[in-house]
């Protein structure tokens, strides 16, 4: 819920499926990555390593729910 | 001697005023008087990296794991508006440095890290960030600079320009096209492949030692890659940006600090019409517009350092928008400090005419105005719901 109120700044009214690509709707500037990646940190207490930065785990609300899970359970 | 009221009046943490103390002190000692010389002779002494990295400049955002003396965004704000005061090429000499170890700091693998950052706090090695190329500027997913895959490693080919202090950096972070995605490539001076070309001491900024780097099967392994493939602009280069900005943003609000001061300084001496001109009234609303606006442009950049103390992904706009505001602040106090000056300030040698034409960079660097404006109209049509 939380990341679906963030991304909602930024997709307004569009209803965002929890496997729809976020990247692919074409709402999202180039700051938008590390805006991204600064609001799971700060939000779910988590850092996002290198190793993390692939566009698979921010590809969705569901691989990004799925990222926080693994990176809280030490994954 | 600064105006009281020029002088910053927002204390950085408690933890961090002694450092700002000594910073200040080092600035104006080292710095400030070496300024217009350097501005005119198109070049920074050589042995500044060091002496800096001696007095924990070169390491602001470097870890102390790693040999760095990190301070808070505040601090690092208040060093920055020190600095962009005394010498807005060293400054930004400084901050591409600072992009660089940052980056390394974000998203380098341990051993990248262990690599680099302590030689980076020391000064040895001084950093430099390559993402703008002859035909590519804010347009940056353009690049055109390819690394191409070539045994265990890769080819480099391209060129890039108006590389901030290319002429004496040690290390480039930079920017090509791997797997045709934007990717972030450590590349040492002296690597075979990379020709370095100094190019002319521009409008301002003149002492920043800007360079056009050429890469003609320039090979480098696999292991000098900075972050995945495809990482390159959205989270290297993007977090690099967004300090530099920051960095841009403190800058200009010691560039406006300068011009008030200097402006107020010639307002009272300066005797016209049988009076200092401090008492013509159209003087004082010259002055008046550069007082305002040198507590605005704090105030903004104060609140984006605020933001990224917490971490808060409002920080990022924020930065654009005290950037933005202070820039075209600088750009105008420029012009002002100029005219009340009148010829002395158009005279060679003269700080206020460097502070002009320095403003005027400050205006491009690390995203031009016109970006700026997209970047935070966006932010404020997406708050509205109207995106």
């Amino acid at each position: 819920m939380k990341i679906r109120d963030f991304l909602g700044r930024f997709f307004g009214d569009y209803q965002l499926r929890d496997d729809e690509d976020i990247f692919g709707v074409g709402f999202v500037n180039s700051l938008f990555a590390m805006q991204l990646v600064l609001f799971i940190e700060k939000e779910f207490g988590i850092t996002v390593g290198n190793e993390d930065l692939s566009l698979a785990n921010f590809r969705s609300i569901g691989a990004m729910a799925e990222l926080i899970e693994r990176k809280r359970s030490g994954g | 001697m600064a105006l009281p009221e020029a002088q910053s009046p927002v204390e950085p943490p408690e933890n961090q005023q002694q450092r700002l103390a000594r910073c200040r002190a080092l600035i104006e000692r080292e710095i400030r008087p070496r300024a217009d010389a350097c501005d005119a002779e198109g070049r920074l002494p050589d042995e500044l990296p060091v002496m800096l990295g001696r007095e924990g400049l070169c390491g602001l955002v470097v870890p102390e794991g790693q040999g760095g003396r990190p301070v808070d965004p505040i601090t690092y704000g208040l060093i920055h508006e020190q600095l962009g005061a005394a010498c807005a090429a060293t400054r930004a000499v400084l901050t591409v440095h600072d992009m660089v170890a940052a980056a390394i700091g974000r998203w380098a693998s341990p051993e990248q890290q262990a690599d680099w950052l302590p030689r980076m706090a020391r000064g040895e090695t001084l950093g430099a960030f390559a993402l703008t190329e002859p035909e590519v500027g804010s347009d940056a997913k353009a690049i055109r600079t390819e690394a191409v895959r070539s045994g265990d490693g890769f080819s480099l080919h391209g060129s890039k320009r108006w590389i901030t202090a290319g002429q004496i950096a040690h290390l480039f972070l930079v920017l090509a096209r791997c797997d045709e995605k934007p990717t972030a490539f450590l590349i040492p001076r002296g690597t075979p492949g990379l020709t370095i070309e100094p190019l002319a001491p521009p409008l301002g900024l003149r002492a920043a030692m800007l360079a056009e780097l050429h890469f003609a099967d320039c090979r480098i392994p696999a292991g000098w890659m900075l972050g995945p493939v495809g990482s390159g602009l959205n989270h290297v280069a993007a977090a690099a940006l967004d300090l530099g900005r920051y960095g841009v943003a403190w800058g200009c609000v010691g560039l406006i600090r300068a011009c008030l001061e200097a402006a107020t300084r010639r307002a009272r001496t300066r005797v016209q019409f049988d009076v200092p001109i401090r008492e013509h009234q159209l003087i004082q609303g010259l002055i008046a517009e550069m007082a305002v606006d040198l507590k605005a442009a704090r105030e903004l950049a104060m609140a984006a350092g605020r933001l990224r103390q917490s971490g808060d992904p409002d920080g990022v706009i924020a930065t654009c928008t005290a950037k933005y505001f202070a820039a075209r602040a600088a750009m105008h106090a420029g012009q002002t400090a100029v005219q009340i000056l009148g010829a002395e300030g158009c005279a060679a040698g003269s700080p206020v005419q460097r502070y002009l034409r320095d403003a005027k960079v400050m205006e491009i660097i690390e995203g031009s105005n016109q970006l700026q404006q997209v970047m935070i109209a966006t932010d404020a049509l997406q708050r509205q719901g109207r995106l």
